[in-house]
């Protein structure tokens, strides 16, 4: 399964088209936050900005730090989200090492699902649905 | 029935304290140039000084803000130091969306702080925070002082400051808005300096539920007019050479201000074009919060700053407008040279047209003998970057008594020191377009004195008859479709796509279909309500000029024509009276 990578950051004008559109297609919100994509600037627009994305894991540290199963491994990376399962308890944010999980008010987590709807909405092509590299894919095992 | 009243924050600086307040209605205010007026006609104080600490300092969103793509931008309302009157700016950059996040449709600042302070306004904050220390420091560094200061939200935050010529209350004081935006025009900056507000930090960091009943319907019409937007070729000169592209076809129509206005036309146009920014200086683009467009263009000023090939890099956007004031008006036909004096331009927190034009009138006054050496400290000279770089940090800093009155305005300046023939005045100081006498009649009369109030400058480049009523009327027209724009509020680079039946979509989208039906009527009622607050503030159309040096222009369609720009500002000095005439008192009890 391919996963969403923000490959090319550098041509990133800051528009948040990207977030918004996450929030309004995929979680029906209206909102820069509650999204799978979320948009910073690096310390200033002069600086640039960068992506708070899933990197798609494998095992997947929210997944291990779910109790109840409401993430669970994705095939290819990544998190399955069943919401019904969540209880909000809010672990799954601190375990992922890249802060890509956000909690709302409620605790009620909004993490990328690798579905590539943000892709159209990106005017400058920053990002792109692909399969992980090989390597990755294998994970640190492979290098014995 | 929904709640169609705004949510206004009103911050009592004096107090440290704020009151929410839930105030008029979106059917009748629509929001941005409309709420702001509506703001200003309860809080405002029409008799009392620019300067009097409950003046309220307005920043006003639209109902249609961030819901669609280009409805990026804010209305400022203020009392303006340039003229002592009601005013508008308008600026992009985060602030709108980080409005919008944070939950309010209007931020108004009220009172004075005892001593200088930052203001921080999110979803569940509002404090203030000594800024005692920062006074004195430029734009930019404010900015990233701001940013330690007032850490989180990343992304989502927009930090408006003002530099030093905030500070000294200059007629032309600008809001820097995220570094590479400005509430520009009419000094803004200053009513922020004298209410002791060094800095604004808006954190959007609240999460909404979409808006309307229709979650698909309203993802669908989103995805249409983004398509809009960035498919089409409408947009194209916006984010290709953005609107340095009109640098080349304005020269060529003889319409560019150069050296004062001595000039239309100059053989080394080229070297400050947009096709030469983009060439030799652009090094990325950058947008708005929810503009997909990505108009703003930024250039690279490499400055060598020592021996051993010792150089210094600043990221500078740049605009026509700045390449007119801060390049042709005063002889600087180097895009880099220009480069440098914006990046000055942008750390006094001075306006960069009034600037520049400010700069052309003393350079001529300097000339002819009417200011010294001494007062004028630098050798001003068409062309002289360094000498401009200088006088630019004098007049952020109002560095002597010259300078001081530079400062409140290129008018005032040649009242006292003479030169009013050769001052580029249309009621504040011109903005690029010699176009000819429609725009020149409608800059010296408009509400904002601005080049964006109507589309004049196209008006001239096309062939006309000559007809003062004809053009009025096409001033009020093209105004009030403007102020449905800017209340609503949309960027104006999107009109041509924002068309009425699709913003009548939207609105009924976003679940306000009555002002859907009613816009134009709403629309009206606001460029009413503006041009009431304009007169109510003391403007007199009739007492506005047009410098000689105006008449002495020659266009690609010839030499001035005095008699048609008269009897045009007659004619719309008529209109203004009307639409600004006060409301009968049955309507004012409603």
């Amino acid at each position: 399964m391919k996963i969403l990578r923000a490959s090319r950051m550098d041509r990133c004008i800051g528009c948040h088209s990207c977030s918004l559109a996450c929030a309004r297609q995929v979680h029906k919100k209206f909102s820069w936050n509650m999204a799978g994509i979320r948009i910073k600037s690096s310390g200033g627009i002069t600086t640039g900005f960068e992506a708070r994305l899933c990197l798609a894991c494998d095992p997947a540290p929210c997944v291990k730090a779910c109790p109840t199963g409401a993430f669970s491994q994705r095939k290819g990376g990544g998190v399955l989200v069943k919401m019904k399962l969540c209880i909000q308890c809010g672990k799954c944010a601190p375990a992922c090492p890249v802060d890509a999980v956000y909690l709302d008010e409620k605790d009620q987590p909004y993490v990328c699902i690798h579905c590539g709807r943000c892709v159209d909405f990106c005017p400058h092509d920053c990002l792109e649905m692909r399969q992980k590299q090989d390597h990755v894919r294998q994970g640190g095992d492979a290098n014995g | 029935m929904a709640d169609t009243a705004f949510r206004v924050c009103i911050v009592h600086l004096d107090r440290n304290k704020a009151d929410i307040v839930s105030f008029g209605d979106k059917n009748v205010h629509i929001g941005g140039s409309g709420l702001a007026a509506a703001l200003f006609d309860t809080y405002g104080l029409p008799t009392e000084p620019w300067s009097h600490p409950d003046q309220p300092l307005i920043f006003a969103i639209g109902c249609l803000t961030g819901y669609f793509p280009l409805m990026s931008k804010v209305v400022c309302g203020f009392k303006s130091p340039h003229h002592d009157q009601y005013a508008e700016s308008h600026a992009g950059g985060r602030l709108a969306l980080a409005m919008r996040f944070a939950g309010y449709d209007a931020v108004v600042l009220r009172g004075k702080a005892e001593l200088p302070v930052a203001v921080h306004v999110a979803a569940k904050i509002i404090e203030t925070k000594d800024a005692n220390y920062l006074w004195g420091a430029n734009a930019l560094t404010t900015g990233r002082v701001i940013r330690r200061a007032f850490p989180g939200a990343s992304g989502h935050r927009s930090i408006l400051r003002i530099g030093p010529a905030g500070e000294t209350l200059s007629a032309y004081a600008c809001i820097n808005v995220d570094t590479f935006r400005h509430f520009g025009r009419l000094g803004a900056g200053s009513v922020m300096g004298v209410k002791n507000v060094k800095a604004l930090v808006v954190s959007g960091d609240g999460d909404q539920d979409l808006p309307g009943t229709d979650s698909k319907a309203y993802a669908k019409l989103f995805k249409q007019v983004y398509e809009d937007m960035t498919a089409t070729e409408m947009m194209r000169k916006y984010h290709d050479l953005g609107t340095p592209g009109n640098v080349a076809p304005l020269n060529a129509l003889k319409s560019l201000p150069t050296r004062n206005l001595t000039q239309t036309d100059d053989p080394e146009m080229e070297g400050i074009s947009g096709e030469t920014f983009a060439k030799n200086l652009l090094i990325r683009n950058t947008a708005c919060a929810g503009c997909p467009v990505g108009c703003i263009h930024v250039g690279m000023l490499r400055e060598q700053f020592q021996d051993e090939h010792r150089f210094q890099v600043r990221q500078v956007a740049y605009d026509y407008e700045l390449i007119f004031a801060l390049g042709a008006m005063i002889g600087v036909m180097n895009a880099s040279d220009c480069l440098a004096l914006m990046d000055e331009v942008e750390k006094q927190g001075l306006d960069a047209m009034s600037a520049g034009v400010a700069l052309a009138w003393a350079t001529e006054a300097y000339q002819k003998g009417l200011l010294s050496k001494e007062q004028v400290e630098e050798d001003l000279a068409f062309g002289n970057t360094a000498a401009y770089k200088e006088a630019i940090w004098c007049l952020g800093h109002a560095k002597n008594a010259f300078y001081a009155d530079l400062a409140k305005g290129v008018a005032h300046a040649a009242a006292k020191y003479g030169g009013e023939d050769f001052a580029c005045v249309l009621g504040q100081e011109m903005a690029g377009y010699a176009t000819g006498e429609t725009f020149f009649a409608s800059q010296s009369l408009s509400f904002r004195h601005s080049h964006l109030d109507t589309g004049a400058y196209g008006y001239d480049q096309k062939k006309h008859d000559k007809d003062p009523q004809k053009a009025t009327e096409y001033f009020v027209e093209d105004e009030r479709e403007r102020v449905l724009l800017t209340s609503l509020v949309s960027c104006l680079f999107a009109r041509g796509v924002f068309k009425k039946p699709l913003l009548a979509e939207c609105l009924r989208a976003v679940g306000l279909p009555e002002l859907a039906e009613n816009m134009d009527k709403a629309a009206e009622d606001m460029q009413r309500l503006r041009w009431r607050m304009r007169l109510a503030t003391g403007y007199e159309p009739e007492k506005t000029t047009i410098p000689k040096r105006f008449l002495e222009v020659q266009t690609w369609a010839g030499k001035m024509d005095p008699v048609y720009l008269e009897n045009l500002r007659q004619s719309y000095i008529t209109a203004i009276r009307e639409l600004g005439a006060p409301l009968p008192e049955e309507e004012k009890q409603e």
